[in-house]
């Protein structure tokens, strides 16, 4: 665990023999071929003694990265047999419970892959699966990054471009899984056709210019074929990059301990150790997802029948991403305006656009208002617990908490169904939940962070309970607290004192005129806001007392009215 | 809590002295298992307690570490099983492929499902042992060190952005844009339309609306029906196309999904029947409760709705039969089939249109108009 300067890390690592007789022909070969056209050996050279940081959270990305990977493989294999057209011709593949039924190309296809060609059905549940872990792990890496703090400044640029990622990966499945043209996808696209009508002034215009006339028209699915197998992908992939060369140039952030300070990086190098784990780390996505494949039935779209406008099943529910907004469908009450002969479905375009809009927008700008809160523009390697910043985490609680209400009910019925209540009070419980659950998420949050706060505080007061009862030659009994181990010590005083700039609100100075950046009302906001970000100060000092056996007698808080929150 | 003897009896107890790190951790190993019997020690939870082995060690082998040889010959061999492993269940993928194909394909459910559990186990089981393999090679083979690098600065030093700086603005100054506003507003007006063309060639993507979300099939088959000297058109079932007779729909409580006559010999039939699947509804005729001003537009209890939901138009497929409440199943808006399919649930705000229907000569169901209203979800121009 010596910081050894990198160089010396990257020689120490070479105790093969090799260097000393120089290296072998097979390296040095290629090597001169590519240094002679590119120079490239330089870049090589930084390459291989990269430091990549070792906590399990950084490999939350690498599953999306990955899947992203399965999806173009799997889906290019896909292409050569699915014909996206919506001609309807009658069905008269091996699939005999459908034989001589009429339905689309699309279908027909896709019925084509599932049965006749062999790992078909293999492949299809594959790209399925995948696109399901992908959003998952964009969403779970996502979360690490707010809560951690790791989209901070250098890093808000990259933070965007994920939430473009995240989007676009709604939409292109949302795109895929309506290609097979079967019953329960149409219902989706139905869904889409109604919510791009109720969109104000150009809604109907949109529904028409997209379906190419009245829903369902002939066109929808070679349109959104080409999206889902061209445009889109190449976004992602061209985000994708982007995101991977920034993160690559402004190197990981990382936790707190195990060494790490503001200024260096800690872990293991590219090559051979990080190159190693994360090669194994693609074949078991690759693994899991084949398992989820095999085992776990995933849109068996020969069960649901070629789509028909008059039908639908019960249960009907999109793919799991989807699923806030169907939610949002379901709780809305039904408002609806006519002025002027104009009609505007709220009940339609609040829950389409609103949650989506709050989400997206909220996240995009988090950083800069953050920043513009705090006036913390510091550039940040050094990822924050999400208990030392109490208002962040909170707020991030609240947005999980939103969504989550919204995303279970999206399933009401299933609720209802499982349960036996009432399907319209799961309605109602939702309709007050939406609203009820994200404040409760923010107030409980706050609270749990500062409690773990003060946890942390008299866990270096106290040292550890060790269990252990002790009688004292006075007869007394005391309870025999451990000190903290290092390297735990080294986590608990990461939490930054915060920057003298920013403790102080920029109130007014001694003849009352207020700061440049709290003028007017808007300055008035900034300093109320800064005053609640930072708002219950804890210190954190390391332990003072080498001697901490005695300091349970002690009164726990210093600060006299919160210390009766301290032992809930 | 008094019996503390096994703390350490008769002996006074050592104080902690633990003023360094290490000292600590060796006495706490010392005292851990003088504790009472049977009191668990919080601290075993907190994994804040020091105790011996510290982090890296509970952690497991890491890169890096002392690799004994002996160990290592074994983790090697786990190793080349694991791989061995892979290598098998690939050869078993393509063997399963292979076998998939005999007798001249799959043909049906069960062979396709078994080709996906050969397949997709073969498949699995390649890229577990595989990651595992690689797992346990580089924990417990490798012996690269972790290492720490220092972050460079990030920005640009102020030199070079100064020298960037003045390096623009004479290339600005050079290019002559400051200095001749013509040329620079000209290239403004010249870029803005070329940025608008290409989506003037978005226009052809589909036709205008016009009027067509506000009418259905059922008025041209009226028409249609009329001109042939009928009374309206008839209703037929959805699927079959067979028309419905009021006599084959006689006991209360069914349900059952109609479209216009001849829609089925249409080119855009799914376009039609979008907007044109109808529900009829045979309502006991205590219970009905005809909608001011349709009171002829049902046959004795016989009730025709527009089956596309007001909400997003899913089919409002589902009709309870005791209640008359008609769901529809993607967004639960619940309408009273009995009062004229009034919302009386859900994100619906209007309810489903409604078809007048009587009855003809030879006794089949007959729509005497189109709906007197749009179907389906709303829109901008539907006032």
């Amino acid at each position: 665990m010596s910081a050894a300067p990198p160089s010396e890390a990257a020689d120490s690592t070479d105790d093969t023999g090799a260097s000393a007789a120089g290296p072998p022909k097979a390296v040095a070969a290629p090597l001169d071929f590519a240094d002679e056209r590119l120079g490239s050996t330089n870049f090589l050279r930084r390459t291989i003694t990269k430091v990549f940081p070792d906590h399990w959270s950084f490999m939350l990305g690498e599953v999306a990265l990955y899947s992203f990977v399965i999806l173009l493989l799997t889906g290019t294999f896909l292409t050569l047999w699915f014909q996206p057209s919506m001609i309807e011709v009658p069905y008269h593949g091996s699939y005999a419970k459908l034989d001589g039924i009429k339905m689309s190309e699309a279908y027909a296809s896709t019925l084509h892959i599932s049965f006749d060609v062999r790992g078909g059905l293999l492949v299809r549940q594959i790209h399925h699966w995948a696109a399901i872990i992908f959003m998952a792990a964009i969403m779970a890496h996502m979360l690490r990054v707010f809560f951690t703090g790791a989209y901070r400044k250098p890093r808000e640029l990259n933070w965007l471009i994920g939430l473009a990622l995240f989007t676009l990966g709604m939409v292109e499945g949302l795109f895929g899984y309506s290609l097979p043209d079967d019953l329960l996808s149409g219902a989706g696209l139905r869904i889409t056709a109604g919510v791009a009508q109720s969109i104000p002034l150009v809604g109907t215009y949109l529904s028409f210019f997209l379906f190419g006339g009245e829903f369902p028209g002939e066109d929808i699915i070679s349109r959104m074929y080409t999206l889902h197998v061209l445009l889109i992908p190449g976004l992602i992939l061209a985000l994708v990059t982007a995101h991977m060369m920034i993160m690559w140039y402004q190197k990981h952030t990382q936790l707190p301990g195990k060494g790490a300070t503001r200024t260096n990086v800690v872990g293991y190098p590219m090559y051979p150790v990080f190159m190693a784990k994360t090669g194994a780390y693609f074949l078991f996505t690759f693994g899991v997802i084949a398992l989820l494949a095999t085992f776990a039935q995933i849109n068996p779209i020969w069960l649901f029948g070629p789509y028909d406008p008059a039908a639908v099943t019960a249960g009907s529910q999109p793919d799991f991403y989807m699923g806030f907004l169907e939610g949002a469908l379901r709780i809305m009450p039904n408002w609806e305006t006519t002025l002027l002969g104009h009609t505007v479905s709220w009940n339609v375009v609040v829950p389409a656009l609103v949650p989506l809009g709050v989400l997206m927008t909220g996240a995009a700008l988090f950083p800069f208002i953050e920043q513009w809160v705090t006036g913390d523009r510091r550039v940040h390697h050094l990822n924050e617990r999400p208990r030392n910043a109490p208002v962040r985490t909170a707020i991030g609680m609240t947005a999980v908490a939103f969504y989550g209400v919204l995303w279970l009910a999206g399933g009401n019925d299933v609720i209802a169904n499982t349960f036996h209540v009432s399907l319209y009070a799961t309605t109602w419980f939702f309709r007050f939940a939406v609203v009820i659950v994200p404040i409760a998420a923010f107030i409980v949050t706050k609270r749990a962070c500062l409690g773990l706060q003060r946890g942390d505080a008299a866990t270096l007061g106290h040292g550890v309970e060790s269990g252990v009862i002790r009688q004292l030659p006075s007869g007394e009994f005391i309870e025999v607290h451990a000190p903290v181990r290092a390297a735990d010590l080294e986590v608990i005083l990461s939490k930054e004192e915060r920057p003298a700039a920013a403790l102080q609100a920029p109130g007014p100075d001694a003849n009352g005129i207020p700061a440049p950046g709290a003028r007017g009302p808007l300055g008035a906001a900034r300093v109320r806001l800064r005053r609640f970000w930072y708002a219950d100060p804890l210190p954190i000092e390391p332990p003072a007392h080498a001697e901490p056996a005695r300091l349970d007698a002690a009164p726990a808080e210093p600060d006299g009215e919160r210390g009766q929150l301290t032992h809930g | 809590m008094t019996d503390n003897k096994d703390t350490g009896g008769g002996t006074p107890p050592p104080e902690p002295t633990a003023t360094d790190g290490t000292d600590g951790a060796a006495e706490a190993e010392e005292r851990t298992p003088r504790r009472v019997i049977g009191t668990p020690s919080p601290a075993e939870s907190r994994r804040l307690l020091a105790t011996d082995d510290g982090g890296e060690a509970a952690a497991g082998p890491q890169p890096g570490e002392d690799i004994d040889e002996a160990q290592a010959r074994k983790a090697e061999r786990i190793v080349a099983t694991l791989f061995v492993i892979t290598f098998l269940a690939s050869l078993g993928f393509i063997v399963v492929y292979v076998l998939s194909g005999r007798n001249g394909g799959m043909h049906g459910v069960r062979r396709a499902m078994w080709s996906n559990y050969g397949l997709g186990a073969t498949m699995t089981i390649a890229f577990l042992a595989m990651a595992a393999g690689i797992t346990i090679w580089f924990r417990r083979l490798m012996t690269a060190k972790q290492i720490i690098q220092e972050r460079g600065d990030l920005t640009s030093d102020a030199e070079s952005r100064q020298a960037f700086t003045q390096n623009f603005m004479q290339g600005a100054t050079d290019s002559g844009i400051t200095r001749r506003p013509l040329l620079r507003r000209t290239l403004l007006l010249a870029a803005a339309p070329l940025g608008l063309a290409p989506l003037v060639l978005l226009r052809d993507l589909g036709p205008l609306p016009e009027k067509k979300l506000r009418h259905t099939y059922w008025r041209e088959a009226v028409e249609q029906a009329r001109r042939q000297g009928r009374q309206g058109a008839r209703l037929v079932v959805d699927g079959t196309y067979t028309p419905l007779r009021r006599s084959d729909f006689e006991s209360p409580g069914g349900m059952i999904t109609v479209v216009p006559e001849g829609i089925d010999k249409l080119p855009n039939i799914l376009d039609e029947v979008a907007k044109a699947a109808t529900i009829v509804i045979n309502i006991p005729q205590d219970k009905f409760q005809p909608v001011k001003g349709r009171e002829n537009w049902h046959v004795g209890g016989i009730v025709a709705y527009s089956k596309i939901c007001t909400h997003v138009g899913c089919p409002a497929a589902l009709y309870e039969q005791t209640t008359h409440h008609i769901l529809c199943p993607c967004h639960q808006s619940t309408f009273d089939a009995t009062k004229g399919a009034k919302v009386i649930f859900g994100p619906a705000a209007r309810p489903l249109p409604q078809l007048p229907i009587g009855v003809d000569d030879q006794g089949y169901l007959i729509a005497l108009s189109d709906y007197d209203q749009p179907v389906g979800p709303s829109f901008w121009e539907r006032g």
